[in-house]
């Protein structure tokens, strides 16, 4: 019977590496999750198997297995469900958080059922309740930051330099300690409590524009920390499928740092300036153009290409649907219009395209950096909705917060329109200098209502 | 009788350069659901809650087994369900952009 189901696991690790190169295709992703989730399922179901074939799983185990997987599965489906897409951000980041939390569990309770487990399962067991609890604690902090529940900028306190040090010293020292005795009880809290407190002051400082980046960090360590829980138990299918989410953690971290020029170590040494929203600039505002939405709408409405710059304001606005159908009403009268989509545009990797997907956006429609900057030239408009430090030409300048960071070349086009609902600071904390742009005409409102707007002003202009 | 430690690790380090090979050719487009997919996947891990709180023997060791049953539970069917939800979107796309091609 084992030896069955570890051909079985076998077979479901190669269909997760399957499942994840299928989804290299938007035609043939759905199918990938599919075959990865049905592998799954078979596994799950192999593994209850194997414990029914042993007869000395007791009934209060089973029951606390039932219940369990019930509460979780509930839970789990609940929230896949209902959450707006919006949101999706905090739910992954949720999802991070127990699965990590799920592999630091599984190291503890194993290391206190063992006599002598010895260092093969000592040393990953410490790491899998370092790694798992930092997953877990440092990703429920980036859902509050997400969710609003903890304020999304950069949050300073006393010994906010003090503290991360001495928590880290108390990891050390809990790993060490557990490592020396594996059975001693004060340091598996030690370790556990410490590394849960890291979790937090690691994520606190950081601001909500650096989020993508932290996300896919927290991605990667609960990957890390359910392979090292395989190695606790000696489980090759924990080993193998933790190793391939820690590859994709770290692939998709690597991306995002790269697209805000910063390294990973600076971001998570906490956020500069001070933080997203800021108070106005004061005497910059003299010298902005502000425009009305009729303005607006005609320029739109006699445009030949049109481009659609969204950021995490869109995304808060929910105006997806708003920004399609305004670009469904211009494309109807021959415009041109495409959507250029900065990697770290929104609070995840990939987080605008999800939502233009939800707004049934059409494909080819889509640029990402690369192919967006080249037509910048030739836009007659370059709508800005909700993004501020990805559209700021003072990047190309050294000497600046965001110098060096790869941005839309918005300021090349013809001339630009930025929706916005006032002149607040992105998270860089600097002036935007694209709304000092004379070509630039600021729309100061909701993204969600001048979207509406705007639709309903070009609609006048075709009929 | 455990599994020899090298084959472990080998088996550690070769899931890692798969990932890597595998994983970086994902488009921008599909990151977010490629996120939510690996995700997914790390809720395997509901196998290994399945092994500790199948040994499990007082108290405490059940305490510990139902809340790794559980958030691995929730992080394996909630992944794989989000994750479908995101993608039926993204193919729900494709077909839309067929009509008005046609």
């Amino acid at each position: 019977m084992g030896t069955a189901v570890q051909y079985i696991y076998l077979a479901a690790a190669a269909s997760f590496v399957i499942g994840l190169h299928l989804m290299n295709n938007p035609a043939t992703a759905r199918r990938g999750n599919l075959l990865s989730g049905g592998a799954m399922a078979v596994a799950v179901a192999a593994t209850v198997a194997l414990l029914i074939s042993w007869g000395t799983v007791s009934t209060t185990a089973w029951l606390v297995i039932a219940a369990g997987a019930a509460t979780g599965s509930t839970a789990g489906v609940y929230a896949a469900r209902r959450v707006h897409l919006t949101a999706m951000p905090q739910l992954v980041s949720l999802f991070n958080a127990v699965g990590g939390g799920a592999a630091a569990l599984i190291a503890i309770a194993h290391l206190l059922s063992e006599t002598d487990p010895g260092a093969r399962f000592t040393v990953p067991g410490a790491l899998d309740i370092l790694i798992g609890a930092v997953a877990f604690s440092g990703s429920l902090v980036a859902a509050g930051k997400l969710q609003g529940w903890v304020p999304a900028h950069p949050i300073v306190y006393r010994g906010a330099r003090l503290l991360p040090v001495v928590l880290a010293a108390g990891v050390l020292a809990g790993v060490l300690w557990l490592v020396a005795a594996p059975e001693s009880l004060g340091a598996l809290l030690l370790l556990t409590a410490a590394a849960l407190g890291f979790g937090v002051v690691m994520v606190l400082p950081i601001g909500g524009a650096d989020m993508p980046v932290v996300i896919s960090l927290l991605n990667a360590a609960a990957g890390l920390a359910v392979s090292l829980a395989g190695f606790v138990l000696d489980e090759l299918v924990l080993v193998i499928a933790g190793a391939l989410v820690g590859a994709a953690g770290s692939i998709l971290t690597k991306l995002m740092a790269e697209a805000m020029n910063r390294s990973v170590l600076h971001i998570m040494l906490g956020g500069f300036g001070t933080g997203d929203g800021g108070g106005a600039a004061a005497g910059s505002e003299a010298q902005v153009r502000s425009v009305t939405v009729e303005d607006v709408a005609i320029q739109l409405a006699y445009a030949d290409r049109v481009v659609i710059v969204p950021g995490y304001g869109l995304a808060a606005a929910q105006a997806q649907h708003q920004a399609a159908a305004l670009a469904a009403l211009l494309e109807e009268r021959g415009v041109t219009v495409t959507y250029a989509i900065h990697p770290v545009a929104g609070r995840m990797p990939g987080h605008m395209n999800v939502l233009l997907a939800e707004a049934n956006v059409p494909y080819p429609q889509l640029r990402d950096l690369e192919q967006a900057n080249p037509e910048f030239p030739q836009a007659d408009v370059a709508l800005v909705v909700g993004a501020n430090d990805v559209t700021n030409p003072a990047a190309r300048r050294p000497g600046t917060a965001i110098s060096g960071m790869p941005i839309l070349d918005v300021d090349r086009a013809r001339s630009i329109v930025v929706i916005k609902r006032s002149m607040g600071h992105g998270y860089a904390g600097i002036d935007n200098e694209l709304y000092t742009d004379p070509r630039t005409g600021m729309l100061f409102a909701d993204a969600k209502q001048a979207l509406t707007d705007l639709a309903a002003a070009v609609r006048t202009f075709v009929r | 009788m455990s599994t020899p430690l090298v084959i472990v690790v080998t088996a550690f380090v070769l899931s890692l350069l798969v990932g890597f090979e595998v994983i970086s050719k994902v488009p921008p487009t599909l990151h977010t659901p490629l996120m939510s997919g690996a995700n997914a996947v790390h809720g395997v891990v509901v196998i290994g809650a399945l092994l500790v709180a199948a040994v499990a023997d007082n108290l405490i060791g059940y305490l510990l087994a139902f809340a790794a049953v559980a958030f691995g539970a929730a992080n394996v069917v909630g992944g794989y369900v989000v994750t479908d939800r995101m993608l039926h979107m993204f193919r729900a796309r494709g077909r839309a952009t067929g009509r008005t091609e046609a």
